[in-house]
């Protein structure tokens, strides 16, 4: 199964972020479980430097910016794939 | 044979579509630079034709200056946020930290606060930020710089004193900006604060993390500096609607030099009063700048004006509580306070000199 990392402070983009990942998955039908990380020593843990951050099976995909549905797709797509 | 065809079908299509991206932005701008020229006959046509207004009435002055600076501000903020975030497209907060590795106090000062103003950054970004600076051993004072600098020196703000003062303000605007978080900075690190920075952050271990994708094509470049300008005229032109309305008002009710003994040079209180306004006012910038135009020509001095729209954009209290996770009350204090005192004496500087 996989597993999503949304981090951020719970700010608005990193809530947009979680929408449109909620969305594509279920758009494809994938089972995955979704989690929230707020910790920012956790956060700090993917050396990113801006929010929010993308984690797909722990492989950090994206930060700082709200990724377009098509490309977490992309993304799910060659994890799935490649596991 | 075979191999190489299938790796240049998809390079192909990668190419059209960055053409495809080339002809829309050029189409966007011709239909931009046409409708730019348009707003003043129309503005004009609307107050005084369609409505037929007298020309030397206060209405018709107040209307024919709403109709046209309306359209010419958003169509300029639309125009140049786009461009703005464009050029942002290729700096990162990663490659920023990587510049400022190793560089001493003062020319790491001079050079955060310069990143700090192509840097993309968001005051929600503040705190994995500082941490991802401080670990890497950049000085406190240098970090500093580097977090005032961004939020002073504020795309929209800049945009729109451009606009509505020309690009001499808003080229002091931009100085003003980047000595203040030079100074702040400077004066941040003598004191030797790092005992107000809250103890965890020098605990975490900033794993190694993984790679991040490749860089933008073209394409995405433009459709993230579209995103970006959709989001932030989407945000800001009702601000920007309601305070020209406000400072149309003004501008065509309120008699000439009116406001000299409160707002002028000659009012040593008014630039402290102005930062003191200023702060709780935040990310208001788009309604305030059109008041505050309206008020200079009515003879408020100009470095009282931009004192005000620094500490407008400059110091938030949204900013200062995302930064209380990481920095103590005393440290907090001491940034607004080093902030507003520098603010200031710009303001007081222009005052005096211009």
């Amino acid at each position: 199964m996989l597993t999503v990392k949304i981090l951020g402070s719970g700010c608005a983009n990193c809530k947009r972020l979680e929408a449109i990942t909620r969305q594509v998955i279920d758009q494809m039908g994938l089972e995955v479980e979704v989690v929230k990380v707020t910790e920012f020593s956790d956060i700090m843990a993917y050396n990113i430097m801006s929010t929010p951050g993308l984690v797909i099976n722990e492989k950090l995909v994206s930060a700082g910016r709200i990724p377009s549905p098509a490309e977490v797709t992309t993304w799910l797509t060659t994890t799935v794939e490649s596991a | 044979m075979t191999q190489t065809l299938s790796s240049q079908a998809p390079q192909l299509a990668h190419k059209n579509q960055g053409l495809k991206a080339f002809a829309i932005v050029g189409a966007a701008v011709v239909v931009w630079m046409v409708l730019y020229n348009v707003i003043q006959p129309i503005a004009n046509w609307l107050a005084y034709g369609l409505l037929a207004l007298p020309q030397d009435s206060h209405l018709g002055e107040s209307l024919a200056f709403f109709f046209y600076d309306v359209p010419k501000i958003i169509l300029l903020l639309g125009g140049m946020i786009f461009l703005i975030t464009l050029l942002r497209s290729f700096f990162s907060a990663e490659q920023t930290r990587a510049w400022l590795g190793g560089k001493r106090e003062g020319v790491g000062n001079v050079l955060a606060a310069a990143l700090g103003i192509i840097t993309p950054f968001c005051s929600c970004s503040a705190v994995p930020l500082f941490i991802g600076f401080v670990e890497s051993g950049i000085p406190l004072g240098v970090t500093f710089s580097f977090l005032i600098s961004a939020p002073v020196i504020n795309e929209v703000a800049l945009v729109m004193l451009f606009g509505m003062f020309g690009w001499k303000v808003a080229g002091l605007y931009l100085l003003s900006g980047v000595t203040i978080a030079i100074i702040a900075g400077v004066v941040i690190g003598r004191l030797k604060l790092e005992r107000y920075v809250e103890d965890f952050v020098w605990q975490i271990k900033v794993g190694k993390g993984g790679v991040l994708p490749d860089k933008p094509t073209w394409a995405q470049r433009f459709e993230i500096a579209w995103a970006s300008t959709r989001e932030i005229v989407g945000k800001v032109w009702l601000y920007v609607m309601v305070g020209i309305a406000i400072g149309a008002g003004i501008h065509g009710y309120v008699p000439e030099s009116a406001l000299v003994g409160i707002m002028g040079k000659g009012a040593w209180w008014s630039v402290p009063a102005a930062v003191l306004i200023g702060v709780p006012l935040y990310s208001n910038a788009a309604g305030v700048i059109p008041i505050v135009h309206a008020l200079m020509e009515k003879g408020a001095a100009l470095g009282t004006v931009l004192a005000f729209m620094m500490s407008v954009v400059g110091l938030s209290l949204p900013e200062m509580i995302i930064l209380r996770r990481v920095l103590k009350p005393q440290l907090i204090a001491i940034f607004i306070g080093t902030v507003a005192i520098a603010i200031i004496i710009i303001g007081y500087l222009f005052n005096l000199v211009l």
